[in-house]
């Protein structure tokens, strides 16, 4: 057996590899590999804030974009379920943080942008992205507008760097100072239909006027905190920004919280699985700088309509109206217990290739394979019938409307 | 969990019981078995089936990612474990005792890592 790639990417070459092409946090791994062989000591993986809690708890670790991140505390099936009925507890602190303080911290980010961040209440979050001169996704990133002049950037973890560079530059002109708070700052999720009671315990924070999206300053373990009504697993849920040193308090309190509530700690592992059931992107897998916004489907996270104009604007525009046949994202459902994974060619009833999944897996929570793969329109139905190669076996499913999951209302 | 010293080990991270050459025991170690998470499904060879040494055999496939298994010596396969096939998670909970995958008739040379050497080797590989 050849161990492969350990992140939340699914490895797909024949024979597998232990570098997965497609994952970028094993690129960035591999990065920081080879300048650690080349005697870099800063090269080293960096350890959350709650490195200590984690291996106090047993957990799995892996090295996620020079992060050495809990990949699983014990069996990632449970923990997926623990998400699905009762809670999880995640610490994301790999994740990228960047601020942008100043009276031009709105413009920047109109400029630096596809979203209209400026249209942005305080106190609320907006799903954007950050693209190339050629429109290329560089990263998606979720936005907090935490007051009048003052936003919190959030990246992915492989992209972090990139982003906190691209701001910078970006920013350049602007009145605004744009501070990478990636490194100091520490990110804990609750996930799950119990994660409100045991975060209204925690922080005595009003939920009731807490919407999805939004965030309030709030208090866990007599800590200043950013509390935030977000969430990658498409469970009701919250999120906790805090600093690195403050965080292992601030999860003490959770688990003492969450006991009653069947909170249980979750890795990166499970993570995955839940956002695919719930239909979300993953930079890397559904997203890369070779696609548009437009390409992935998600062309309505780009505004046209700001003053001053955007990078990536001209060709934004140009691939909006370009008369190119269009693939969609869209969803496949398989019967038995092989999933089509990440890169796996999608035919048609013909056998011709017309798409590649991106992101694969045995569900979990509905026991069948399911998958997103980008496909042409004409086969991109609900109902219809395809096939995924998987490793030389044509395995016949269906596409259905994403997301595959979504939480009882 | 330590390496059972009676079985031999492959680099691939299989052990094999060869006790009786006649029907050899092959599974993946409890190492394999961490590493790869929580096991959803395995594909054993059928029986009766030629074995060439180092080639793949079968897969295990967990929530995370897909494995192939490489027969560890030529040979045929005498017996499948039906249990793991439908209960694949016995790799999980006991790799060196229900978890085992398939028996096989040894035909070729059965080259193996000792309980120690495996150890050491997996040591190394973190």
């Amino acid at each position: 057996m050849i161990l492969s790639c350990p992140h939340t990417h699914q490895p797909s070459t024949d024979p597998p590899v232990t570098l997965h092409d497609a994952c970028p946090a094993c690129h960035a791994a591999e990065k920081q590999n080879s300048r650690r062989a080349e005697g870099d000591p800063t090269a080293m993986s960096t350890p959350s804030p709650l490195h200590a809690v984690h291996e106090a708890l047993g957990a799995a670790f892996t090295d996620f974009a020079g992060w050495a991140m809990p990949l699983r505390y014990g069996s990632e099936l449970a923990e997926h379920k623990a998400v699905r009925t009762a809670a999880g507890l995640f610490d994301l602190s790999h994740m990228g943080e960047i601020e942008l303080t100043g009276p031009d911290a709105a413009k920047a980010l109109d400029h630096a942008l596809v979203g209209k961040l400026s249209a942005v209440k305080p106190g609320k979050a907006r799903y954007t992205m950050i693209c190339d001169t050629d429109g290329g996704v560089l990263d998606d990133l979720v936005v907090y507008r935490l007051a009048a002049e003052k936003y919190l950037v959030v990246a992915n973890a492989s992209n972090a760097a990139t982003v906190a560079a691209e701001l910078r530059e970006r920013a350049a002109g602007f009145d605004v100072e744009v501070a990478d708070r990636s490194a100091d700052l520490a990110l804990i999720a609750v996930q799950g239909p119990t994660s409100a009671a045991i975060i209204r315990e925690v922080t005595g924070a009003d939920l009731d006027t807490l919407a999805y999206y939004a965030s309030v300053p709030a208090t866990a373990a007599g800590h200043d905190v950013l509390l935030a009504r977000t969430g990658y697993t498409g469970e009701d849920g919250f999120e906790i920004y805090v600093d690195g040193p403050l965080a292992a308090e601030v999860w003490q309190a959770l688990t003492a919280a969450g006991a009653p509530h069947g909170l249980t700690p979750a890795g990166l592992a499970c993570r995955d699985t839940l956002r695919l059931e719930a239909g979300m992107p993953l930079y890397g897998n559904e997203l890369s700088a070779d696609l548009t916004p437009f390409d992935a489907a998600l062309g309505r996270v780009v505004k046209f309509d700001k003053a001053g104009g955007f990078v990536g604007q001209a060709a934004l525009e140009r691939r909006r109206d370009a008369d190119v046949p269009e693939k969609v994202l869209v969803g496949l459902v398989g019967t038995g217990k092989r999933a089509p994974r990440h890169g796996y060619a999608v035919l048609d009833a013909d056998g011709t290739e017309v798409g590649t999944v991106t992101s694969g897996a045995l569900s979990p929570t509905l026991g069948h394979p399911i998958a997103m793969a980008y496909v042409p329109i004409a086969v991109s139905g609900p109902g219809t019938a395809l096939t995924v190669d998987i490793r030389g076996t044509q395995a016949p499913v269906e596409v259905v409307k994403l997301p595959f999951y979504q939480r009882p209302a | 969990m330590s390496n059972p010293s009676n079985l031999g080990y492959t680099e691939d991270h299989e052990w094999v019981d060869s006790a009786d050459t006649k029907s050899a025991t092959v599974g993946v170690t409890a190492y394999a078995a961490t590493s790869l998470g929580d096991v959803v499904f395995v594909q054993l060879p059928e029986v009766g089936a030629k074995l060439t040494k180092g080639e793949p055999c079968g897969e295990i496939e967990s929530t995370k990612s897909v494995s192939d298994l490489f027969a560890p010596a030529d040979g045929t396969v005498v017996e499948i474990n039906e249990a793991v096939v439908d209960t694949p998670e016995l790799v999980n909970t006991d790799p060196f005792g229900d978890g085992w995958l398939f028996r096989f008739e040894v035909t070729g040379d059965l080259e193996l890592l000792t309980a120690d050497e495996y150890t050491e080797k997996t040591r190394e590989e973190g």
